[in-house]
């Protein structure tokens, strides 16, 4: 396969970016979009020129790690996959492949492909945590959970927190993000003690780094590589009704 | 409470969506007062319009009714400009998911619909209720505004009968997103009902656009 790449170039967080075009031959259409990548990189490299900064880190579809937006689709042209995952047969020969890093005000770009995620680590900080008892380990069968409800949390968990429902969403909301964090320990009694706190402060952080507003589009939903549903941005709601309207004030 | 409650996105979203579906539901007493003005006397529509401009109740629902409009439009307007100011640098492709596409142009439909709002505030609601230029009719020895001719006459004209149309069809689309988007703000999602409440935001928006739409197509065809 011959490409041609239009990559999004830009040396550091505060130096102004543009699109470069890099022509790359002979991609095998089974190799993986970052292995392509990494042809290219090589390439630069082998030439004297900067290579192209983008993230990565497992190459397996776990770690939520790359991030690129490709062809106006947060991880590219597939469902339910990580950047890592998507094969170059998902491409034509010839064709043009525009590759953009995440946007959004809470996501700076570091450099070239590179986003600061950090903003969801600190919405992590705010509430995404259980408190554990000290003393021996309690037997694995004597907290008794409802199958479905093990199940919608373990649904939740499977978010990676890689951003694409960020970069997917046309105002930059993370609200699937947070109600994934929410709702896989809403849902279980483990995660009942900090519950109603939990649920305010993860928003209100989300709120105060300046994320957009969900409009109910679910573009997260659709480009989620873990297929992340939009039903815990609904129970993120009840949740966060529940707690400031039911919850005594502290 | 407190203040992170009341400037929360989420409760942005709950009072929008709140007042969403109580302008929806305001929207169908229109519409039926409206198609009152088909029937060959337009007395009945006359009557009704009085009602609804003299009684208490309506009155102090009134009040209700644009506090509704009100917190509509400038939380949508909040929102908004939040959601423009997340993303300050746009994409070069803009992304397209599989998603409806009325979804993405609520603000656009919104805008649209507010100017045709204020043309027919302004040449229904505030002509008979302050500036007068509305005639008067006897029905059954009471004298009546006769918004009912008024009515007749204004949609003679194509170009109105045309706005009009086109104002209820974006107001569809609007309304295909919005009601079941208010439900999904309100927390309110179910594997067995939700599929039923998007099934119920076609049928109410259709509706709705064709009630209101059918009126001019009648009077201007007749």
């Amino acid at each position: 396969m011959n490409l041609t790449l239009k990559i999004w170039r830009q040396p550091g967080p505060d130096e102004k970016g543009q699109f470069v075009n890099y022509p790359v031959s002979d991609v095998s259409p089974d190799s993986s979009f970052l292995e392509m990548m990494d042809v290219l990189n090589e390439q630069l490299v082998e030439k004297g020129d900067e290579p192209v900064a983008f993230d990565h880190d497992c190459r397996e579809g776990i770690c939520g790690m790359c991030s690129m937006y490709i062809n106006g689709r947060p991880h590219g042209p597939d469902d339910a996959i990580t950047t890592c995952q998507l094969h170059m047969r998902k491409f034509k020969d010839g064709e043009t492949i525009t590759i953009e890093p995440w946007r959004a005000k809470p996501f700076p770009v570091i450099k070239d492909l590179i986003v600061d995620r950090s903003s969801f680590d600190e919405i992590i900080q705010a509430g995404g945590f259980v408190s554990v008892d000290t003393g021996g380990v309690p037997d694995a069968n004597a907290i008794p959970i409802p199958k479905i409800d093990a199940d919608l949390a373990m649904d939740a968990a499977a978010c990676i927190g890689c951003g694409a429902c960020v970069a997917a969403c046309k105002n930059a909301s993370a609200m699937l993000f947070v109600s994934a964090k929410v709702s896989q320990f809403a849902l279980l009694p483990q995660g009942k003690v900090e519950a109603k706190r939990r649920v305010q402060k993860m928003v209100a952080k989300m709120d105060e780094l300046g994320f957009g507003n969900c409009t109910n589009t679910y573009a997260c939903e659709a480009e989620c590589p873990k297929e992340i549903k939009v039903t815990n941005i609904a129970r993120m709601n009840r949740e966060f009704f529940a707690a400031k309207v039911c919850a005594p004030s502290e | 409470m407190g203040k992170s409650f009341t400037q929360s996105s989420l409760t942005k979203k709950f009072v929008m969506a709140f007042a969403g579906l109580f302008l929806i539901t305001f929207l169908f007493v229109h519409m039926g007062i409206n198609l009152l003005v088909l029937l060959p006397s337009t007395d009945a529509f006359n009557i009704a319009a009085h009602f609804m401009g003299t009684n208490i109740l309506i009155k102090v629902f009134e009040v209700v009714l644009f506090g509704g409009f009100f917190i509509h439009i400038i939380y949508g307007l909040i929102l908004q400009v939040q959601n423009w100011m997340a993303r300050p640098n746009r994409y070069k492709v803009e992304g397209w998911s599989h998603t409806s596409p009325f979804s993405k142009f609520m603000i656009h439909t919104a805008v649209i619909i507010f100017i045709f709002l204020v043309i027919h505030m302004a040449d229904f609601y505030f002509k008979a209720k302050f500036f007068g230029g509305v005639d008067e009719v006897m029905i059954d020895g009471k004298p009546y505004h006769d918004l009912g001719a008024l009515v007749l006459a204004k949609f003679q004209m194509i170009g109105f009968v045309i706005g009009y149309i086109v104002a209820f069809i974006i107001l569809g689309f609007h309304l295909h997103h919005g009601f079941q988007s208010g439900f999904q703000s309100l927390g309110l999602n179910h594997s067995k009902y939700t599929p039923l409440i998007k099934s119920l935001s076609t049928l109410v928006s259709i509706v709705l656009a064709v009630g209101f739409s059918i009126i001019p197509l009648v009077i201007y065809f007749s």
